[in-house]
């Protein structure tokens, strides 16, 4: 039915848009200033040292940097035994056909890999310098202890419906995790301030940035005959997104989701062939990323400059302190939540610490060897320029890799955002309608704007979600120290077995 | 203690054969049949969030189908030539699984029947009746 209705639309307003020539450009003239107000007023920042300080960067790093030490470490410490979880070693036998612990890992790793991780690293190394890498990976080491105190609550205070499907996710966890604590007001205060953020957080990381970044990388490869044509590509792959979560074609996603792990792999293995093509310039460019971290040279605000990109995109990547990998990871039914806890921290170590660190690597050693190579391109084309360099013909498969994870991402983060949508809302289906022809239409907005205005919308809406995420952590933090003491101690004195070795 | 006959049930014409087979041979020995179905699941398998918050409702859902559609008819069958017998469904890999239901029941035989592929066809999709062969510690009884 939708789906007919679709195409009728496509159909009529198709020839009119043909007309409208200039149409990405006086939609980019409408959105620019918006955008520029909404970065000014999120990202207010304070001058420090020479380097321009955004609040909610520091507000980021101050979480981490203490979810790291109040869980002792938990990020190192609960490494061996967060793959012990996902490879099954104690996996219940008797209950199989539950969603696994590998299972909810490679779909919030889908959803956060994306293109931060191809473009975002780019930008990031344009902006704030080759130090940015090393700030990256220190934003995404600390990330995992974030993603650890956020997840094993998205377990435990999720909701089960009554059609025995769950939500779950912050503004669960926050209004059932304050209730528990006697401040029951503010618990529903922050979980709607939470379910605002991400229904509408979800139009700008996950969704206008994709599709933008796609279309740009679809461009590149089309050698510009894609120019002032956003709005085509923007609604075909608006169309594609309907055709998924309202036309319900499910086996697209199914596809999608199946092809984006080996692909993630495709690049990972060409990537370091490129950084191994490049292999004088790997001690330079190494060399630059840890003098670039601590002298900052060149970049706007010097080291503290270098610091704060490298960790506002290293969030925007892999999403720790946003909360939206543990609307994904409350759907495992475990006794105990705190192993979704350990299992999440290996997403900001897969997504960040290796993903982005290859990114950055080839771009790095492309730039010692030519620091003109990209020719002032930035974001995903500058990307694709690193490659090109030592293998002409890898666009054409970068493009499909980025289109690829930009739907993943998108389709993912559509869920994501309906869960905030549903959590205000309830579980009507009229409103899930409404709500997810938002999302389409936004998809196709994204195409036709600039990258320079969809960062900054992007980068605010997501910080403006990690507000009240981190402010509810640290008050539920205690619960998960003490659910973690508890799974350890049990874990070695034996009561917690290994089902297979 | 009486003997236990595993019998992998799937509802095909191939699956009545084999618990055909299974009552004719355990008939007089007061044979127990523990019917099972395998609903193929892979704990490394990749899915999208909303799938994965409606898992626990599809899981129900597969059992209760199994049980109802599969399990229920053969255990009547059973149950008519007179023979004792347990249904059970199971998630997993179907070969792997089975094998594992015969030694948590210490059976002395499997009974499956094939579906008569073609070549090309096993290759493709694999053969649970060949690969069962190869990996079980028990005997197979593989009915045509």
């Amino acid at each position: 039915m939708y789906r007919i209705l679709f195409a009728i639309i496509l159909v009529l307003i198709t020839p009119q848009l043909a007309y409208a020539a200039g149409f990405d450009e006086s939609i980019n003239a409408l959105t620019a200033p918006i955008a520029a107000m909404v970065g000014q007023l999120v990202f207010f920042k304070i001058p420090i040292f020479g380097a321009q300080l955004p609040l909610v960067v520091l507000w980021l790093v101050i979480g981490a940097v203490f979810f790291t030490f109040y869980m002792g470490f938990v990020n190192i410490r609960g490494f061996k035994h967060a793959i012990e979880l996902v490879r099954g070693d104690y996996a219940d036998p008797d209950s199989p056909g539950e969603v696994s612990h590998f299972q909810a890992l490679a779909t919030a790793v889908s959803g956060t890999v994306g293109i931060g991780n191809i473009g975002g690293v780019a930008v990031a190394v344009t902006v704030g310098g080759p130090g940015a890498t090393f700030w990256l990976i220190v934003a995404g080491f600390l990330g995992m202890s974030t993603k650890f105190v956020e997840c094993t609550l998205g377990v435990k205070y999720r909701t089960e419906n009554p059609d025995a499907s769950v939500s779950g996710g912050p503004m669960y966890y926050l209004s059932k995790g304050f209730a528990e604590r006697g401040m029951e007001g503010f618990g529903k205060f922050m979980g709607t301030f939470y379910a605002i953020g991400i229904f509408i957080g979800a139009l700008g990381i996950g969704n206008m940035f994709q599709s933008n970044q796609a279309y740009v990388q679809l461009n590149t490869v089309a050698g510009g005959a894609l120019d002032g044509l956003g709005w085509l590509v923007g609604l075909i792959l608006a169309a594609v997104v309907f055709a998924v979560i309202i036309g319900g074609i499910k086996s697209i996603a199914r596809v999608t989701e199946k092809i984006v792990p080996f692909m993630a792999v495709f690049y990972c293995v060409f990537a370091i062939i490129v950084i191994l093509m490049n292999i004088t310039t790997i001690p330079e460019a190494i060399g630059n990323i840890f003098t670039g971290a601590f002298t900052g040279e060149g970049v706007a605000g010097g080291a503290l400059g270098a610091l704060i990109i490298g960790f506002q995109r290293a969030v925007f990547s892999n999403e720790a302190g946003i909360g939206s990998a543990s609307i994904a990871h409350a759907a495992v039914r475990t006794p105990e939540p705190v192993t979704e806890g350990y299992v999440s921290l290996l997403e900001p170590f897969i997504d960040t610490i290796v993903i982005c660190t290859i990114t950055a690597l080839v771009i790095g050693t492309s730039q010692v060897a030519d620091p003109n190579f990209a020719n002032g391109a930035t974001g995903v084309a500058m990307t694709s320029a690193a490659f090109e360099r030592q293998l002409s013909w890898f666009p054409l498969p970068l493009a499909f890799a980025a289109l690829l994870f930009a739907f993943s991402t998108m389709i993912s983060w559509s869920y994501y955002g309906l869960k905030g949508w549903t959590y205000l809302f309830g579980e009507g289906q009229t409103g899930q309608t409404i709500y997810k022809l938002i999302f389409c239409a936004f998809v196709a907005l994204g195409c036709m704007v600039q990258l320079g205005p969809i960062l900054d919308i992007s980068d605010a809406l997501v910080f403006l979600i990690c507000v009240p995420n981190i402010l509810g952590l640290y008050f539920l933090a205690p619960i998960v120290k003490a659910e973690m003491n508890s799974y350890m101690a049990r874990l070695e004195s034996g009561e917690i077995k290994k089902y297979k070795h | 203690m009486s003997e236990t006959f595993v019998v992998a049930v799937d509802g095909s014409p191939g699956s009545d054969r084999a618990l055909q087979k299974a009552i004719d041979m355990g008939k007089d020995r007061g044979v127990t049949l523990a019917l099972t179905h395998v609903i193929e699941w892979s704990a490394f398998s990749f899915h999208t969030p909303e799938e994965l918050a409606e898992r626990h409702k599809r899981r129900e859902e597969e059992l209760e189908r199994a049980n109802e559609a599969i399990l229920s008819p053969s255990e009547k069958i059973a149950k008519a030539a007179g023979l004792k017998c347990e249904t059970i469904v199971l998630h997993g890999h179907p070969a792997e699984t089975l094998v594992k239901v015969a030694s948590d029941k210490g059976a002395e035989n499997i009974f499956i029947g094939r579906k008569g592929q073609s070549k090309m066809g096993t290759l493709l999709f694999g053969s649970v009746a060949g690969s069962l062969v190869q990996i079980s510690p028990v005997a197979v009884t593989v009915v045509p």
